[in-house]
């Protein structure tokens, strides 16, 4: 992997400080061990983390040692991308997207006003 | 296609539409022929493998092996030999005439000598109301995905074939109670994988009902079935709605030029992958709705290439 910059892994623990209270705009790729799409997805996640260091935060969170955030945000079904700014959800994907899509979406929050 | 430049686009012997074990099985073979392929993935890269589980009916993984696996090995074997796979959806095409144009993503413009269509299927939805608004919320097309989510909780699938029959059973893994939602009063599944479901203690069938919609806010709560007129409305509280009505070829990009049958399926000339195009070769499940395996398909795939590659060698004669 080119670069040093990685995606965070979120817990139930560290959601509240991680994600919602960060100043950079979120993407939570919510994954398992056993999902077929998750594993398409990422490589996506990790090149994302490279190329948008400094200006979106990429985490990923393991739904099997972490269902309650999931449960919260009514997810039952993975891959879910969910893209937080300011601690809100502000967008969704289900299922695997092309990397295009999520950059622009990433790029398009960082440029928004807080 | 209109307002796409097609001066100084990147110009292909071959580009191949899809990699299920269709995609990408022709994409070895042309690749070993030295014809580059180019291979765009499209929005499900790996296809309907990438949602099961175990695979164990392709020959030569005696053990069986994960459907993700088997094909991130379809892929480096077609890489290894220098097969060009690129994300992307091609988005519309223009058989009109030859070099064919192909867009990707609405804006990348391709030319090709010869197109291997290998688009695959994918599930087929109810067509709710509130159907696409609670997908990844409680309604899906994957119970081998999904159904983890659904501990102790009440699901219901809709359905009547074998693929039904075999997602109720995994369900019952996880939910405290399956419900099977069947328009008629008998499924045309096979006889061992009825058995199993009328046998199961955890799963109710619901005979001559049909689902009219799905609610809940924010996840789903329940659904709204009825009888098959659509009289006899009630409310069925319940967690998930699992959807497995079969599945529908992904060939709409093509209707304008390209022969297909009734459901969309792409016809083939007899023992051939030809389409009604010359140099336009269709493999896989756009193409056949009486087999849909990954072996059939993997082999159209090796068919589809050979074909593209003696036709090649026939405009070059």
């Amino acid at each position: 992997m080119a670069g040093d910059a990685k995606y965070v892994t979120v817990t139930d623990a560290n959601f509240d400080a991680e994600v919602l209270k960060s100043d950079l705009p979120v993407l939570v790729d919510f994954w398992a061990t056993w999902c077929g799409p998750c594993r398409i997805i990422a490589p996506v996640i990790e090149e994302l983390a490279v190329e948008l260091n400094g200006v979106a935060k990429i985490t990923k969170m393991d739904v099997d040692h972490n269902p309650q955030t999931a449960m919260n945000f009514g997810i039952r079904s993975i891959p879910t991308l969910l893209f937080f700014k300011n601690g809100t959800v502000v967008d969704q994907l289900v299922g695997v997207a092309p990397k295009k899509v999520l950059l622009s979406k990433l790029e398009a929050l960082a440029k928004q006003p807080a | 296609m209109q307002g796409i430049d097609f001066n100084g686009a990147e110009h292909r012997k071959v580009t191949i539409i899809g990699t299920g074990p269709a995609g990408l099985t022709a994409a070895i073979y042309s690749a070993r022929a030295n014809l580059s392929p180019l291979v765009i993935q499209g929005p499900e890269p790996g296809g309907q493998l990438i949602t099961t589980t175990d695979v164990e009916n392709y020959p030569g993984f005696p053990d069986g092996i994960m459907g993700p696996e088997m094909m991130q090995k379809f892929e480096a074997q077609a890489s290894r030999f220098g097969a060009d796979l690129r994300w992307g959806t091609v988005t519309s095409v223009d058989f009109s005439k030859r070099p064919f144009k192909l867009v990707v993503d609405e804006e990348t413009p391709v030319l090709s000598d010869t197109v291997i269509i290998s688009t695959g299927a994918s599930a087929r939805y109810l067509g709710l109301k509130n159907e696409a608004r609670l997908l990844g919320h409680g309604v899906s097309a994957c119970a081998t995905c999904d159904g983890a989510f659904f501990r102790e909780q009440k699901v219901a699938i809709v359905g009547g074939g074998d693929t039904a029959m075999e997602e109720a059973l995994f369900l019952t893994r996880f939910a405290s109670k399956v419900y099977v939602i069947h328009r008629r009063d008998a499924f045309r599944a096979s006889q061992i994988m009825q058995d199993r479901v009328l046998a199961h203690d955890k799963i109710e069938v619901l005979w001559n009902t049909q689902v009219v919609d799905v609610h809940g806010d924010k996840v789903v709560t329940g659904i709204e079935l009825a009888d098959p007129e659509g009289n006899n409305k009630r409310t069925l509280p319940v967690d998930g709605l699992f959807v497995a009505i079969g599945h529908k070829p992904n060939t709409d990009i093509f209707a304008s030029s390209i022969d297909r049958d009734e459901t969309g399926y792409i016809v083939t000339k007899p023992d051939s992958t030809y389409t009604n195009i010359e140099g336009v070769f269709a493999c896989g499940d756009a193409q056949d709705h009486v087999y849909r395996q990954a072996i059939t398909a993997a082999g159209t795939g090796c068919m589809a290439a050979i074909d593209a590659e003696r036709w090649l060698a026939d405009q070059e004669g």
